[in-house]
Formats: C-alpha cells, sequence, structure tokens
C-alpha cells in the first residue's frame, strides 16, 4: 500500500471518530431526555417517550439513514449536511437504546432514597438531579460501553450512502489495488482497536464515578451487549 | 409532503419478495448463530488453554468489529481465495457468525446457572460426560436462555438490511431498486421502515408470550 492510500485510510478514520462522538452526544442526550421523561408523573408524558423508543428501536438503524438521506430532502425539502444527516440518524436511533438503560438505572436506585428526598420535601427535579442520577448514572456505565462499541460499529453503515469514514475508505482501497484481503484486515483491526480503547476509556469512567459515590466498580464485566427486549417499550 | 399511494400499490409485490428474503435470512442466520453459538461457548469450556484462547480472541474480535466490513470481507476476499458463493449464502453466513459471538455468551450464561448439584449428581450416577451434557446440563441451560435468545433473533432482524450492501434483494434492497427505476423515495423507504416497526414489535409480543409459558 502506498502512502497516498493509507493518508485515506487515516482520513476514513477521522471521520468515523468525528461521527462516533458526535452521534454519541446526540444519544446520550437523547437518551437521558427520553429515559428521564419515562419515569415523569404525567401520563401523557411517560406514553410519548415509551412511543419514541418503541418506534425507534423497532426499525434498523440502516433504513433509518437511508430515510433521512433521501426521504427527508424530497419530501419536506430538508436537505442535510451528510455528516448530520448521519449523526441524526444514529443519534436517534441509539438513545432510543441509551433511553432504556437510563430508565433501568434510575428504577434500580434504592427506592428509600426516593423516599428520603421525598421526607425531605426536594421537587421531583431536585430529587432527580441531586439524589436519583449521581447514584443511577456510575451503574449505567457498563451498559453505555457495550452500547458505544454497537454505535461505532453502527457508524460503519453510512459509508453505503458515500460517506467517507473507515469502511468507505476501505472500499477505494480496494477498488485502486484490486486486492482486498490485506485491506480489509486492516480496517477490521481498526476497528477493533478503537473499540478496545472505547471499552478502556469506559472502564475509567465507571472507577472514577463509582468512586464518587463511595462504590467498588464491579470485577469482571462481561463485554457484551445485554440483549435489548427489543420492540415493545418496556413495561413502566 | 407528497404521497403516492399507487407507486406503494406497484411496490407491493416487490415487498413481499424482499420480505420473504428477510425472512430466509432470519431463519437460516438464526440457526447457524444458535448452533455455531453452542459450540463456542463448548470450546470456552475446554481444560487446555490452546483452545479456549483462540477461540476467545477470535470471538471478541469478530462482536467488536463492524458486521459491514465482516460481509465485504466474505463477499470479496472469499472468491480470490477460490470459494465462490451466491450474495445470499455469504450474506447468511456472515450474519450468522457474527450473532453466534453474542449467542454463547447467553449460552455461557445458561450454562453457569445450573446448580452444581446437577453436576454432582451426574458424577454420582456415573455419568459419561457425554450423557451429562447431552441429558443433564444442555437441556436445563437451553430452557433458561430461550428468552435471551429470541432478543437476538429480533436484533438479527434489524440487522439484515445490512445484507444489500452485498447485493442482496431483502427488503431494503428491493425498496431501493424500486426507488431508482421509479425515482420514488418516500414510498418504499417508508413503507419498509413501518414494516420493521410492525414485524418486530409483534415478534416482541410473541417473545414475551413464549417467556410466560416457559417460566409456568
Amino acid at each position: 500500500m502506498t502512502s497516498g492510500l493509507w493518508e485515506l485510510v487515516v482520513r476514513g478514520i477521522w471521520t468515523t471518530v468525528q461521527l462516533l462522538v458526535f452521534s454519541a452526544l446526540l444519544g446520550a442526550a437523547v437518551a437521558f431526555v427520553v429515559g428521564i421523561a419515562r419515569t415523569h408523573q404525567s401520563r401523557t408524558v411517560r406514553f410519548l417517550a415509551s412511543f419514541y423508543t418503541t418506534v425507534f428501536r423497532g426499525t434498523s438503524a440502516l433504513i433509518m439513514i437511508f430515510w433521512i438521506y433521501f426521504v427527508l430532502p424530497l419530501s419536506f425539502g430538508w436537505q442535510l449536511v451528510p455528516m448530520w444527516a448521519a449523526t441524526l440518524a444514529l443519534g436517534l436511533t441509539y438513545g432510543a437504546y441509551g433511553s432504556e438503560i437510563v430508565r433501568g438505572a434510575i428504577a434500580a436506585v434504592d427506592p428509600a432514597q426516593r423516599e428520603g428526598g421525598i421526607a425531605l420535601s426536594f421537587t421531583p427535579w431536585q430529587r432527580m438531579r441531586l439524589i436519583l442520577l449521581p447514584q443511577a448514572v456510575p451503574e449505567m456505565i457498563p451498559p453505555f460501553s457495550n452500547l458505544l462499541i454497537e454505535l461505532l460499529k453502527g457508524t460503519a453503515l453510512v459509508s453505503l450512502m458515500g460517506m467517507g469514514d473507515l469502511a468507505f475508505s476501505g472500499n477505494l482501497v480496494r477498488l485502486a489495488l484490486q486486492e482486498s484481503a490485506e485491506i480489509y484486515t486492516y480496517v477490521l483491526l481498526i476497528y477493533f482497536v478503537i473499540a478496545f480503547l472505547l471499552t478502556r476509556l469506559m472502564r475509567g469512567l465507571e472507577k472514577k464515578l463509582k468512586a464518587g459515590v463511595g462504590k467498588e466498580p464491579r470485577a469482571g464485566v462481561a463485554a457484551t451487549r445485554q440483549p435489548e427486549a427489543t420492540g415493545v417499550g418496556g413495561v413502566s | 409532503m407528497k404521497w403516492d399511494w399507487s407507486a406503494v400499490a406497484d411496490f407491493m409485490p416487490h415487498f413481499w419478495d424482499g420480505l420473504l428474503v428477510t425472512l430466509q435470512i432470519l431463519v437460516i442466520g438464526s440457526v447457524i448463530s444458535f448452533v455455531l453459538g453452542l459450540v463456542w461457548a463448548l470450546l470456552m469450556r475446554a481444560p487446555s488453554r490452546w483452545v479456549t484462547w483462540p477461540v476467545g480472541v477470535i470471538t471478541e474480535f469478530i462482536r467488536n468489529t463492524p458486521l459491514l466490513v465482516q460481509l465485504f470481507f466474505l463477499f470479496y476476499v472469499m472468491p480470490e481465495w477460490g470459494l465462490t458463493f451466491s450474495a445470499l449464502t455469504t450474506g447468511v453466513v456472515g450474519i450468522g457468525l457474527h450473532y453466534s459471538t453474542y449467542t454463547m455468551q447467553v449460552y455461557r450464561a445458561g450454562i453457569e446457572a445450573v446448580p452444581v448439584g446437577q453436576w454432582e449428581a451426574a458424577t454420582a450416577l456415573n455419568l459419561p460426560l457425554r450423557r451429562t451434557w447431552s441429558a443433564v446440563i444442555l437441556p436445563q441451560a437451553i430452557r433458561r436462555v430461550v428468552p435471551a435468545l429470541g432478543n437476538y433473533v429480533i436484533a438479527m432482524l434489524k440487522d439484515t438490511p445490512i445484507l444489500m450492501a452485498i447485493t442482496v434483494l431483502e427488503m431494503l434492497g428491493e425498496a431501493q431498486l424500486f426507488a431508482r427505476e421509479h425515482f420514488q423515495f418516500t414510498e418504499p423507504l417508508t413503507v419498509i421502515g413501518v414494516a420493521f416497526i410492525v414485524i418486530s414489535y409483534l415478534a416482541s409480543l410473541a417473545l414475551r408470550a413464549l417467556e410466560r409459558r416457559l417460566v409456568h
């Protein structure tokens, strides 16, 4: 492989990393807003939030990407920059998975903590912000770590829309060299290294956050996606 | 926003073709992932590190890299090695292999959840290792993991559109082909989007019913 081709690969890595960061941020925002909304007192808010989860978890990320790329501009006249279209599609889809994690972790906080907040006449928002979230967030990190790996794997899908990410640059190199074993092995290895680094990063974050609430990180957390109870927006 | 019902009507025959292919991928892919996942899980319990270490590394690698690139690898590299399969076969094997690295974790948890007493009883009855696995451990382990395996089938359903990247005409492939030919993107893409939501919703309802039956 020549240096010019390597440059192409490096640019692909950069696009993948950018897309990963943006869609992870959007996904986290969606996850917290929807996840917290599902614990809201109002029935309507809870219904809307669980409707969102059902729809966005029910569909496939790739179809979402196609829809945002092709249907949105044609039907609504909104043409998005490729990077933002991809961020939107991935952030909304993976945010819906994340909202289940947020809801589950909040529900898992000891009920006595919530009751303590009520007894001290905290407002619901103060309870959430000062009592529930600080204890729930560290518990969310291991499942979020798995979801982040899934998101990294999901970013490869945007190459089908012609966005120049790592998978796309791999295809270009294959066409240039007429040889595929080497370049695809490299691309897979690079994805694996990114995934490994992300796992390490999240492990460190978990340790730090758990130390903040006086807990030890769970030893030997299996790095697998939890089989998500897909489709139906959970029983709430 | 313009919505053309006649385009939907024109697309429907293609939709059914695509649905059939999607379901084929799903069924065969699931069977491959169930069988292969069990093989991985059993190999991971082998006494020798020369077995567990390579199996662990390979499955970890497959689990942490994108299915899309794995499919490209299978689709473009295997012919270079002289192995040519149809796109559908390649895709089904790829998706089955990818998901087997998830199901192996499910089996592992199921095997570990079998009480130690069952192992001890098998030893006390002097059952050979083969019988211990086939008659005592696996029947109990697999019963426990059916709901978790079902969740992965639903997850796999939502990954089947990726196979369009290697020219398989499943639902998304059919929709895209139709869209290109008639220059109508809105209707086919929306139809399959809604179809996916409906199918995965129904599948999760069915799964919940199955879970209830297994508990009782």
